[in-house]
């Protein structure tokens, strides 16, 4: 599956690779959603798991946006990776697997990435109002939205 | 007998009072039947659900920031805080996740331990889920019997480790306790104990002609939208797909047992019921097989005190009680997991509530939120 992938798409899967016997690719952003596409129409992975993101502040693209995919047919899982920088956005998988609608909010709320297509992109497990993207890595562990929870909460501080 | 050329006249303002028809109402995030801290908003015509918010994140206590800030062994008590009815499941999936980013492998008696631990603590689950779901609807007794009987679990669990809920029971390696004097009898006798108890729940509910009006055909959802939306567990199996990690993709020690993966066919509240009491009958087939079973020998690999592993990423999922429970844990070489992301099954599950009550009535929903079985601390981490 990977080779042909790769002889189709070519530079744009800039790695194909297993480790500890789990398949991943690294792809360019442009080529996430008709790869995306085409991975749950020909390749049958049906089962969208799980969407989430890694932050690196030290990277010019800071993020790391991963999609682990499963295939009740083949029996098999794969990671599909894209980097983009921060602002930048990755088109939304909604049209292609509805779970991914509360999973990609999630990310947005917790790394600010912005999800192209989205039907309803706000934040799902923070307060609609607060400042901030807790998982990115300049985010202190007990840091918050000191004005949200003065405004909201009635008290000086959550700490 | 209505007279078809009869026509009621109405006053101007009983006219837009019985026009409007769409009611906006709020339930939770205070409610008895929402099993914690969950917010839904609901569309209403009359009795019937036009559609469904969910609001969520009352609970939201950033497991995967702290995660960050601590050490791989320091994390594992935290995990058991998600999912705290079935805690060992959790920890189950954490330990598995960072042994495989290490290539370590527990030793077949951990392996073994952590198999019937993990089947006691999903038999506590479903126990929690059966007396908490029926007492939604109406049925009070069951709720005694399941609390009487889990509490032989929880015995089990504090004679082992310590603790009856937040277990802590595992650790990275294998276990860190041996099991007790007595151990096996005392499971053994539990095994006697429960299953005719199972048989007594069933003859409550089983053909209980209420249990069964307000459960048949409640809340069906389709095997092709639980695909679609992720939705795994019991909940699944019981839309007719035969899917469960154990025997999928086993981990632990479940290749070693003989186990068979109940389905249901319509997909209703009462199908996931029929699912999970045979899903308990046959964890108590697992837990005779593997007390039977249990070898000799070391219960902890070969693992650093400081726990460091190599630059890498990995996702490992097991078959929680609710559903798929998936950690992918980023390392960068250092003692701290640079980033844990947990793939909760009760949030992705949560997802398909607003399918499942659509044009259904107001009370379906109460049903609905106890058959998808979730735990608002996992759902919001």
């Amino acid at each position: 599956m990977v080779a042909k992938l790769k002889t189709h798409y070519g530079s744009g899967i800039r790695e194909a690779n297993t480790y500890l016997v789990q398949n991943y690719m690294i792809v360019e952003p442009s080529l996430v959603s008709e790869l995306l596409q085409v991975l749950r129409d020909q390749e049958l992975f049906d089962y969208c798991v799980d969407i989430t993101a890694v932050h690196y502040p030290q990277r010019e693209k800071q993020f790391d946006v991963i999609w682990i995919l499963y295939s009740f047919p083949r029996n098999e899982r794969i990671r599909v990776k894209t980097m983009i920088a921060d602002g930048e956005s990755v088109p939304s998988a909604v049209p292609i697997w509805p779970a991914a609608n509360w999973l990609e909010r999630e990310v947005y709320d917790m790394f600010g990435i912005r999800f192209d297509g989205h039907p309803n992109l706000k934040r799902i497990l923070l307060p609609d109002g607060w400042k901030g993207h807790p998982l990115r890595k300049d985010y202190g562990i007990i840091q918050q939205d000191q004005e949200w929870v003065q405004i909201n909460l009635g008290i000086e501080s959550g700490q | 007998m209505t007279d078809p050329t009869f026509h009621l006249e109405l006053q101007e303002h009983e006219k837009t009072f019985l026009d409007s028809n769409e009611l906006i109402i709020n339930m939770g995030p205070q409610h008895p039947a929402t099993h914690g801290v969950l917010r839904v908003i609901l569309k209403l015509d009359g009795e019937k659900v036009l559609g469904t918010e969910c609001v969520i994140g009352y609970l939201h206590r950033g497991v995967e920031k702290i995660a960050e800030h601590r050490t791989y062994t320091m994390f594992n008590p935290y995990v058991d805080r998600m999912d705290y009815v079935a805690a060992v499941s959790n920890g189950l999936g954490y330990c598995e996740s960072v042994e495989k980013l290490l290539n370590v492998e527990a030793p077949p008696r951990a392996k073994y331990i952590r198999v019937i631990l993990a089947e006691l603590n999903r038999l506590a689950s479903h126990m929690l889920w059966l007396g908490t779901h029926a007492l939604d609807i109406g049925a009070i007794t069951p709720l005694f019997y399941t609390f009487r009987d889990r509490e032989e679990i929880l015995k089990i669990f504090e004679k082992y480790c310590g603790a009856r809920l937040t277990t802590h029971a595992f650790r990275i390696g294998g276990c860190l306790y041996e099991t007790y004097e007595g151990f096996e009898r005392e499971v053994k006798k539990f095994l006697e104990f429960v299953t005719p108890k199972i048989g007594e729940y069933e003859e409550l509910l089983t053909t209980n002609r209420i249990w069964v009006e307000r459960t048949k055909g409640v809340g069906t959802i389709s095997a092709k939208d639980c695909v679609a939306l992720g939705v795994t567990g019991p909940v699944l199996r019981a839309s007719g797909v035969k899917w469960d990690i154990r025997k999928a993709q086993p981990y632990a020690a479940y290749a070693d047992f003989d186990f068979e993966i109940p389905i249901g066919q319509s997909g209703d509240t009462y199908d996931r019921y029929i699912v999970r009491m045979e899903e308990m009958r046959q964890s108590l087939r697992i837990i005779a097989q593997a007390i039977d079973r249990i070898p000799e020998g070391p219960i902890m690999a070969k693992v650093p005190k400081v726990i460091k592993p190599p630059l890498g990423e990995i996702y490992h999922s097991i078959e929680a009680p609710k559903g798929e429970l998936g950690y992918f844990i980023v390392s960068d070489g250092s003692t701290q997991p640079y980033r844990v992301r947990v793939r909760p099954p009760s949030f992705v599950n949560l997802q398909a509530l607003d399918l499942m009550v659509r044009d259904q009535l107001v009370a379906d929903v109460i049903a609905v939120i106890g058959t998808l079985d979730i735990v608002l601390g996992e759902v919001d981490r």
